[in-house]
C-alpha cells in the first residue's frame, strides 16, 4: 500500500479520498464547535448552587447538612442552609453544644426501645457517639459551623420558628442570617441546582 | 513513589475524616499561587475518591497523582493558572 492512500478508502473505490478527507474535517470542526457550546452551557451560569433545608436538631441529624454544606463550599458552590424548627438548634450557640442522639425509636441502637426510654439513655447514647466521633477524627458540630461560615456558606435561621421557639437573634453564632422566611428559602431553592430537605 | 514534583507546601490531615481533608485542601490551595503544588497527606481511605471528585468538579485545580501506601494516602494537587 502506498503511503499517500488513506487506509479507509482501500476497500471502497467508489468514494474519492479528497471528499472523504474534506467531510471528515468538516465533521471534526462541527464536533469541536458542539463540544465548545456544551462547555459554554455548563459554566454559563457561574458556580453551582445548593440549598439545604435543615429541620432536625438531633445530634446525628445535624451532621449531614453541615458536612454537605462545607464540602460544597470547598467546590466553590454557593450554598444556603435554611434552618427551621429543631434545625435552629444547630445554629444556637448554647444548644448546639448539647444536641442529643435519641435512643428511642432508633432500631440501630444496641438497647431495646423499652430500655432506651429510661431517663439518661439519650445522654448515654450521645456520649457513646461523641466518643466514636472523636476517635474517628470526625469534626465537631461547632467546627463544621465555623468552617461553613468561614467559607461563605449562608446559614439562615427561619424567622417564624425563631419566634415560635422563643429564641433571640443573639442566641445564634455570629454570621448566621436571621429575618428570613419561607419565601426566601423558596427563592434560593428555585435558583439552585441541588435542593435537599434534611 | 513520588515526589518528582516541586512541592510548595504540605498539608497534614492525618487522623481527620470527611469532610476535613477536602475542606482543608481547598483552604490550603486558596493560599497558594498558580503553578504551586500542594502535597496532602491523609489517612482517610475515602480521600482517594473524594479528592478526585473535588479536583474534577473544581475550577483551577489539577490532581497530579495519588499515592497509596498502606493506610497513608498522599495526594498531589496543583493550583492551575
Amino acid at each position: 500500500m502506498s503511503a499517500d492512500t488513506p487506509a479507509t478508502s482501500a476497500d471502497d473505490s467508489e468514494v474519492e479520498p479528497e471528499t472523504d478527507a474534506a467531510e471528515l474535517q468538516a465533521l471534526r470542526k462541527r464536533v469541536d464547535e458542539l463540544e465548545q457550546s456544551l462547555a459554554d452551557l455548563d459554566d454559563g451560569d457561574g458556580p453551582k448552587k445548593m440549598t439545604i433545608v435543615a429541620t432536625q436538631g438531633s445530634f446525628d441529624m445535624a451532621y449531614p447538612p453541615l458536612i454537605l454544606a462545607s464540602t460544597a463550599a470547598a467546590f466553590g458552590w454557593d450554598v444556603v442552609v435554611f434552618h427551621t424548627f429543631w434545625g435552629l438548634d444547630i445554629l444556637h450557640e448554647e444548644k448546639s453544644e448539647n444536641l442529643k442522639l435519641s435512643a428511642v425509636g432508633n432500631p440501630n441502637m444496641p438497647v431495646p426501645n423499652a430500655l432506651a426510654a429510661f431517663p439518661g439513655m439519650d445522654r448515654m447514647a450521645t456520649r457513646m457517639m461523641e466518643k466514636k466521633i472523636d476517635e474517628n477524627g470526625t469534626a465537631t458540630i461547632e467546627e463544621l459551623i465555623d468552617l461553613s461560615l468561614e467559607q461563605g456558606v449562608d446559614l439562615q435561621a427561619c424567622q417564624m420558628t425563631v419566634e415560635l421557639m422563643d429564641y433571640d437573634e443573639d442566641d445564634f453564632y455570629d454570621g448566621v442570617t436571621t429575618g428570613v422566611g419561607a419565601a426566601t428559602a423558596l427563592q434560593h431553592m428555585a435558583e439552585s441546582d441541588i435542593q435537599l430537605l434534611v | 513513589m513520588s515526589s518528582e514534583y516541586d512541592i510548595t507546601d504540605t498539608l497534614d490531615v492525618k487522623g481527620q475524616s470527611c469532610p476535613m481533608p477536602i475542606v482543608k485542601t481547598k483552604q490550603a490551595i486558596d493560599d497558594l499561587t498558580a503553578g504551586d503544588v500542594l502535597e496532602v497527606v491523609a489517612t482517610d481511605s475515602g480521600s482517594i475518591s473524594d479528592i478526585q471528585g473535588w479536583a474534577d468538579g473544581t475550577d483551577g485545580v489539577e490532581l497530579l497523582e495519588q499515592v497509596e501506601d498502606g493506610d497513608r494516602y498522599t495526594h498531589y494537587v496543583k493550583k492551575a493558572a
